[in-house]
């Protein structure tokens, strides 16, 4: 299942082969993202593409035509002419009925598509040949990380969704003692530590709240710790589940569990000032985790910032798109604009997202795509390929998350045991010494059968010597390696007393040979022993 | 003088060599041993120069001042990265004084024999010994008395000690010569064999066996000359055939030859503090070797052969991609970490990063981050050769640890900068039994949060063996220059 995005008839004509990726302006209203930026059009070109962009789409999110010109794209006037112009359509909202009407059979969408509300779009676009690419469908893997543009926009969310429910908060975040008296600091609650839920507590604990946070994922907990928040735990026993199973998301939970979950809410709900819910399960509604008599007991100028308004809340309270202010004075937000209220960074980070999920479709960086559907990340993000519906994809090949390995306790020896293999060992060790002993003494007095006693007294100070020196090398440091390389180079010049011995001798070849030995051995004397003595002084403790 | 002082005087002279390797065991005890060395060679020279048998002192000692100086020379101005070209030029002039000495002693027999001869006595001593010949012999002086004095069992084995010295000794001068050739980049280091390979050096092997028996035979001093050409052959060849990583085991191995070499001349000269040293000298050089062989998991034969064995299969495919990473992201991460190990490597050396290294460890320790080093065995081109270049570059001893000391501390460590070496972090050594480095002990690097590798460009190392390590998430690569790189840090840091 390889196809390659050709050239356009157009391009065809003209016999030009390079492919045009475009971005048009989004159309929903109060989108200010865009999903091309100077800076990723400047890397697509390095990919070999050619890059345009639809007049005054960078502008909500400070990207002035002006700045894509300076990079090199083609700012068109229309989006009816750019749709015509590309051949690869890059954007962030799922394409309007009017734009899913101006895609080409040849062309490929890139966009967030939500593929499973939107199926008969999907099926649509699918029968008109048109491939889509929905960013939302990135498989969860560590290599797809970087084209993961709803961790990026979640992350964001998250750190937003704090930064709103602090413009609506009355208070510090940070607790401090002032001259005019004594400001307890914050108590933030953030309920699911996904990326949305981690981002979230970062910033509230930077701001210097004091933050929980729960997650029905318990393997979470060490990462929610490290962030400087506490990990809210239940008492309940269940088995546990394996994030790895889906893919990194959290599953349902049985009724009992929830019970339990609510039950601790309830308990905090009083305590806490700000609630910054992150709960959400794939394809699904959004479960119901901070119910009405919960906004009910909570303390009057608290917020809560409901990050799953999108699919009904966690909070049923919570009106989509908007700020409502209960009866007991509790502030509820469900914007599901974050990332769009941050246009700048969501737009750079989702283009940087496109981009790497080009360089993926672009391995020959030749400026045309390899739409290859044996690639577990292109394939999991695939939802209309070759005239067909790819959705949903197999499962990926590659876990999102290592399961969790059965932890193996290292068997506890018994004390008989590790007694039992001491002795082993020990008999072993005795037996390799008795050996190389039993060999070694053979050999010597094979040797003194035959030498003659003259030979033997030397030989013995051989021997000797051999095993004082094995003896005080192993003793020597490593890092003194060098050093010692020096400083016996230097004493095996010992051999200058053979020399010294002999240069005396009448015979002149012996004189001569023997003055150049004790030379050599002379250089090799004050040259080992100064360098050892050299390199010997630059060890430093500190 | 008497004959006993100087003998008194080696005992002195031995046992201080002695201590004066022991105290190498720690950094500070080595500053005093060094000089229990020096002390001991000096008495050691003084005792022979008045001993017996000693004449020409005055030209001795020229020689020795002029040796002297050249050897202040070297020793002052050696840079310390050319630490292992200076360690292999200063063995092979053991080897050469070695050979030089076994010549002399060889025509020292020949002229006492001729000698004897001249005056109608037998050589060497027969058993029943005649009140003449004893009382010629004692008209020689220095080394020709002790040969005089000899039976002929005892010339028999004064031949096989010099024969072995001077084959040694040849061995050991041309192999330092080309391991130094090799190291100061004066000779490809690439392992290069003549045709034939190791068939020919078995063949000359063989042949000085031959010929060390004829010569043990009486056949003259032609046998001893052509031997010691085929001695220096062995050398030259057998250090050509290993490549450039090989060099901490053959630099060791060249050091215990030197060693045996004194030992064996000791032998035949009847001295024996040569034997002591030379044998303290061997025992040391052995030592080194195998705790070298042992780091790289090959036998000592399959290093000194050259060359990596056959693989037992196709090794694992390495799956990922090596992803770069700038400046500004190893400063940041660095910023960032709370604990730094530094793995440095031979490239460190080449590109004379360690100042560059060291002010980085300065700066990241002044911000109260701990930062320490991991140094394997065969890291770099001689045994601690690492330590002394880190030890130069003014980095504390004390935090720079052994492979063992701290292998289990990299699951704790935030970032890890490898800086110029490959094999000796090469996680295929643990995981693929298929690798040529299958079951090489290597520094566990990848545990780490990041890993940052510093390294010229995507290729392989010496061995040629791809590195699985490069390819990990967790793996960045800082491409460049080291000292570059590491300058261009600095800069970004504090």
């Amino acid at each position: 299942m390889r196809a390659t995005l050709g050239p356009t008839q157009q391009e065809q004509e003209t016999g030009e082969t390079t492919l045009k990726i475009g971005t048009p302006k989004e159309v929903m209203e109060g989108e200010a993202r865009v999903a091309m930026t100077p800076e990723s059009a400047l890397q697509l070109q390095k990919l070999g593409y050619d890059c345009a962009i639809e007049a005054g789409a960078g502008k909500a999110a400070g990207f002035a035509d002006a700045a894509y010109k300076e990079a090199g794209v083609e700012v068109i006037k229309s989006a009816a002419a750019l749709y015509k112009a590309c051949d690869i359509v890059a954007k962030v909202r799922p394409p309007t009925e009017t734009e899913a009407k101006r895609l080409r059979a040849d062309q490929l969408l890139i966009s967030f598509f939500w593929p499973a509300q939107n199926e008969a779009q999907m099926e649509q676009l699918a029968k008109k040949g048109t491939s889509v690419i929905a960013m939302d469908m990135v498989p969860r893997i560590s290599r797809a990380q970087k084209m993961d543009a709803l961790s990026s926009m979640a992350n964001i969310a998250g750190y937003r969704a704090v930064i709103e429910a602090g413009n609506n908060f009355g208070r510090f975040f940070t607790g401090q003692i002032t001259a005019a008296g004594k400001v307890p600091p914050a108590k933030v609650l953030v309920v699911g530590a996904g990326v949305a839920g981690l981002a979230a507590i970062g910033t509230s604990t930077s701001l210097g709240a004091v933050t929980y946070a729960f997650d029905v994922r318990p393997e979470v907990a060490e990462q929610v710790e490290s962030m400087g928040a506490e990990f809210v735990y239940l008492d309940f026993e269940e088995e546990t589940q394996d994030g790895a199973a889906t893919g990194g998301y959290a599953a349902p939970s049985s009724p009992e569990f929830r019970e339990a979950q609510l039950a601790k809410f309830r308990e905090l709900a009083p305590e806490v000032d700000i609630v910054i819910t992150t709960a959400l399960i794939p394809n699904r509604e959004a479960p119901e985790l901070w119910t009405e008599d919960m906004v009910k007991s909570m303390k009057r100028g608290s917020v809560i910032v409901d990050l799953a308004a999108e699919k009904g809340g966690n909070c049923k309270l919570t009106v989509m798109d908007d700020k409502i202010v209960t009866d007991n004075g509790v502030t509820i937000i469900g914007y599901t604009d974050f990332p769009s209220r941050m246009a700048t960074q969501s737009s750079s980070l989702y283009a940087t997202n496109i981009r790497h999920m080009m360089t993926d479709l672009t391995p020959e960086k030749d400026g045309k795509v390899n739409h290859d559907m044996e690639d577990d990340v292109i394939r999991g993000a695939t939802v209309a390929h070759g005239g067909e519906v790819t959705f949903p994809p197999p499962p990926p090949k590659v876990q999102a998350i290592a399961a969790q390995p059965k932890k193996e306790e290292p068997k506890e020896l018994t004390p008989e045991e590790k007694r039992a293999q001491e002795v082993a060992a020990f008999k072993a060790q005795t037996k390799q010494q008795v050996t190389l002993l039993g060999v070694g003494a053979l050999l010597v007095l094979s040797v003194g059968l035959i030498a003659p006693a003259s030979f033997m007294q030397h030989f013995i100070v051989f021997i000797l010597a051999v095993f004082v020196g094995f003896q005080v090398i192993w003793g020597v440091s490593h890092s003194l390696h060098t050093p010692l390389m020096a400083v016996t180079n230097a004493i095996s010049s010992i051999i200058i007393l053979g020399a010294l011995m002999q240069i005396g001798s009448s015979s002149v070849l012996i004189a001569i040979l023997a003055a150049l030995s004790v030379f050599m051995a002379a250089i090799n004397i004050f040259g080992g022993f100064l360098v050892t003595r050299r390199m010997l002084a630059m060890f430093q403790k500190s | 003088m008497d004959f006993g002082f100087t003998i008194a005087a080696y005992a002195v002279a031995a046992v201080l060599f002695i201590l004066s390797l022991g105290g190498l065991s720690g950094q500070e005890s080595a500053k005093r041993a060094v000089w229990y060395g020096i002390v001991g060679m000096a008495i050691a020279i003084i005792a022979t120069l008045i001993g017996p048998g000693q004449g020409l002192w005055l030209l001795s000692l020229v020689l020795i001042a002029a040796g002297g100086a050249i050897g202040y020379q070297l020793a002052t101005r050696v840079q310390m990265t050319q630490m292992p070209e200076l360690v292999a030029i200063m063995h092979s002039l053991v080897g050469l004084a070695a050979v030089f000495v076994g010549f002399n002693a060889h025509i020292e027999i020949g002229r006492v024999a001729a000698a004897f001869m001249g005056e109608g006595l037998q050589f060497p001593r027969p058993e029943e010994v005649t009140a003449e010949a004893v009382a010629f012999a004692k008209t020689f002086t220095g080394f020709a008395a002790i040969v005089a004095k000899k039976t002929a069992v005892e010339v028999g084995i004064l031949r096989v000690e010099l024969v072995l010295g001077v084959w040694i000794g040849a061995v050991t001068f041309t192999g330092s010569v080309i391991a130094y050739g090799k190291l100061a980049g004066k000779v490809d280091s690439a392992a290069k064999k003549l045709p034939g390979g190791h068939i020919l050096n078995a063949g000359a092997a063989g042949l000085s066996l031959i010929l060390a028996l004829m010569y043990l035979g009486g056949s003259g001093g032609w046998t001893l000359v052509l031997l010691t050409l085929l001695a220096l052959f062995i050398g030259y060849h057998l250090i050509m055939g290993i490549g450039g990583a090989d060099m901490p085991v053959v630099v060791s191995m060249l050091n215990s030859y030197s060693g045996w070499a004194a030992a064996a001349i000791g032998f035949s000269l009847g001295n024996d503090l040569l034997i002591v040293v030379g044998a303290l000298v061997g025992s040391s050089g052995a030592i080194l070797s195998y705790i070298m062989c042992k780091a790289m998991n090959r036998s000592f034969v399959s290093v000194i052969l050259g060359g990596f064995g056959g693989t037992a299969g196709p090794a694992a495919e390495v799956e990922g991609e090596q992803v770069a990473i700038d400046v500004d992201g190893v400063a940041q991460a660095l910023d960032e970490a709370d604990s730094v190990i530094i793995v440095p490597g031979y490239g460190m050396a080449v590109a004379q990063a360690q100042q560059a290294v060291s002010e980085l460890t300065n700066k990241l320790r002044a911000q109260g981050k701990e930062v320490r080093f991991a140094i394997h065995p065969v890291a770099g081109r001689l045994p601690g050769h690492m330590n002394v270049l880190l030890a130069e570059a003014k980095v504390p001893y004390d935090i720079v640890l052994e492979m063992d000391e701290i292998n289990d501390d990299f699951p704790d460590t935030d970032v890890v900068i490898v800086i110029g070496s490959n094999d000796i972090v090469n996680p295929a050594a643990q995981d693929d039994p298929n690798s040529p480095i299958a079951g090489m002990p290597v520094l566990e690097v990848w545990k780490a949060k990041n890993v940052f590798v510093s390294k010229r460009g995507q290729g392989t190392g010496y061995s040629g063996i791809e590195n699985p390590l490069f390819f990990k998430e967790n793996t960045r690569m800082f491409y460049g220059d080291a000292k570059d790189s590491m300058s261009a840090l600095l800069g970004k840091i504090g």
